[in-house]
């Protein structure tokens, strides 16, 4: 087990008004630690100092939540392919590297401190239609309606959606559709979710519009940095339903 | 709000507007660039003439040309009304920007399409206006007169300052293409395995050829006209 010596450039901002500025750290770290882990020797080493601790989300940190988030030298949760910044070891990085960690910056993710934002936009977006009405009651027998399996796997690979937000913090413009499209995607392919589609289509669009998120315009940079590697596909079947949608609903 | 401006001011649907203007524009160009090719023929501007005298005489190419004008302008101002939305949404830049996720051109169609606005303001300005207002010679050819636009064309393309720019314009537009074809088709729901590998090699190639096209005609006529 190989020390690593890491030269750190983090943001600091104490909320949503202040400025915020990067502060400078020095931190030994190993390979096998994960970025979370690396940066939890660095609060430790921090509060020993009597120092502010970096804020960061995190939760399960085994890739599956969207809590954790960060901007890892320009890339939403670091730079490997389909990987969220917990399950992202440091084995990937250098000894000696300079790594600059900024928030998820957008207009309607607020910083409420440091590497931390509001990310509950996304959970105005499902309020306002990301779910199916029914009356909860015992589970229905698992093939009681069945299921074309390559819908099944339209439906499941929108729903491996975990709303971390890097396809917003990776979009030039801050745009939220690769999200929006895969909660409309993993609900509408099914009998269930196809219902209340149309509706769910327009009132989700309006609330990501009210929210303050950009426009698409195809960057495609969602998709190559969705830990969860969201297709956006999700997004062209979106548009044809938001336009389709305008001639079926009142 | 009634659901046609609640549809066209959400974001989808000024999108839309983007992607059909943008898709109308395109064809155009095929057409454009077919007319102007007659400049090449070494008739001393005759082919081309008459052909000028037809596309602004013929009533029905003369209502499709503004259905071309109003579509330029929808295509840019919308494209303006997108671009500073878009740059408010992220008010606070990144330090360290990734640029390996993205293409140059998807990330600049704000400054590629305005360089192009600009290219056809100047574009409509030397031509387009000056033939309007008569201020071009006359050419007869069979007894029949007609406005030498040829000359004033091959006037212009005399000034290597000229050339350049023009050559210059059509980068601007291959680039604003080599995202914009592709990207019109996604923005219509229109993405499917099937397809869109077909869809996004043509636009490449259309955005290849079709300025190309239009770059050889300045370029020619300065180098054969100057010698």
């Amino acid at each position: 087990m190989s020390d690593m010596n890491l030269k750190l450039k983090v943001w600091k901002q104490n909320g949503p008004n202040d400025k915020g500025r990067f502060e400078n750290y020095k931190v030994v770290a190993n390979e096998h630690m994960s970025f979370l882990e690396m940066l939890d020797v660095l609060n430790e080493q921090l509060i020993s100092e009597k120092s502010d601790p970096v804020s960061f989300e995190h939760d399960c940190r085994e890739g599956i939540c969207g809590a954790c988030s960060m901007v890892i030298n320009g890339r939403p949760h670091g730079p490997n392919k389909g990987t969220t910044t917990c399950q992202l070891h440091m084995r990937f990085f250098k000894d000696g590297d300079t790594i600059t960690i900024e928030p998820f910056r957008a207009n309607s993710f607020p910083v409420i401190k440091d590497l931390v934002v509001d990310r509950s936009a996304f959970d105005r977006i499902i309020q306002a239609g990301g779910y199916i009405s029914v009356n909860t009651g015992q589970a229905q027998d698992a093939n009681a309606i069945p299921i074309e399996k390559d819908v099944a796997l339209d439906a499941f690979s929108a729903a491996a959606c975990i709303g971390c937000g890097a396809c917003v913090a990776a979009c030039p413009n801050a745009s939220a559709m690769l999200f929006t499209s895969a909660k409309v995607a993993h609900l509408g392919h099914l009998p269930q979710g196809k219902v209340e589609h149309d509706k769910r289509v327009q009132k989700m669009v309006a609330q990501m519009d009210e929210e303050g998120f950009g426009m698409c315009s195809n960057t495609y940079a969602c998709e190559a940095e969705c830990p969860k590697e969201i297709s956006v596909k999700n997004i062209a079947s979106l548009n044809r339903n938001f336009i389709g949608k305008v001639f079926k609903t009142e | 709000m009634s659901w046609v401006t609640t549809f066209f001011t959400s974001s989808i649907g000024r999108k839309l507007i983007m992607s059909l203007t943008g898709l109308f524009l395109i064809t155009f160009l095929i057409v454009h660039l077919i007319g102007n090719l007659q400049l090449l023929y070494n008739d001393g501007g005759q082919a081309f003439n008459v052909y000028a005298k037809f596309m602004t005489s013929n009533p029905f190419i003369k209502f499709t040309s503004y259905g071309l004008y109003a579509g330029i302008l929808l295509h840019a101002i919308q494209g303006i009304i997108l671009w500073r939305k878009n740059a408010t949404s992220r008010p606070q830049r990144y330090a360290v920007a990734s640029k390996s996720t993205s293409s140059f051109t998807s990330r600049n169609m704000g400054w590629l399409g305005m360089i192009v606005l600009i290219f056809i303001l100047i574009h409509m300005y030397q031509f387009w206006l000056k033939m309007k207002l008569g201020d071009v010679g006359m050419a007869t050819y069979d007894g029949k007169q007609v406005k030498d636009l040829y000359k004033l064309v091959a006037a212009t393309y005399q000034n290597p300052l000229f050339v350049i720019f023009y050559v210059l314009s059509m980068a601007a537009i291959g680039m604003h293409l080599w995202h914009g074809f592709g990207s019109a088709f996604q923005t219509l729901g229109l993405n499917h395995k099937k397809y869109t590998p077909f869809i996004n090699t043509l636009g490449k190639v259309y955005s290849v050829l079709i300025p190309l096209g239009f770059a050889i005609i300045p370029i020619y006529m300065f180098f054969v006209l100057n010698r």
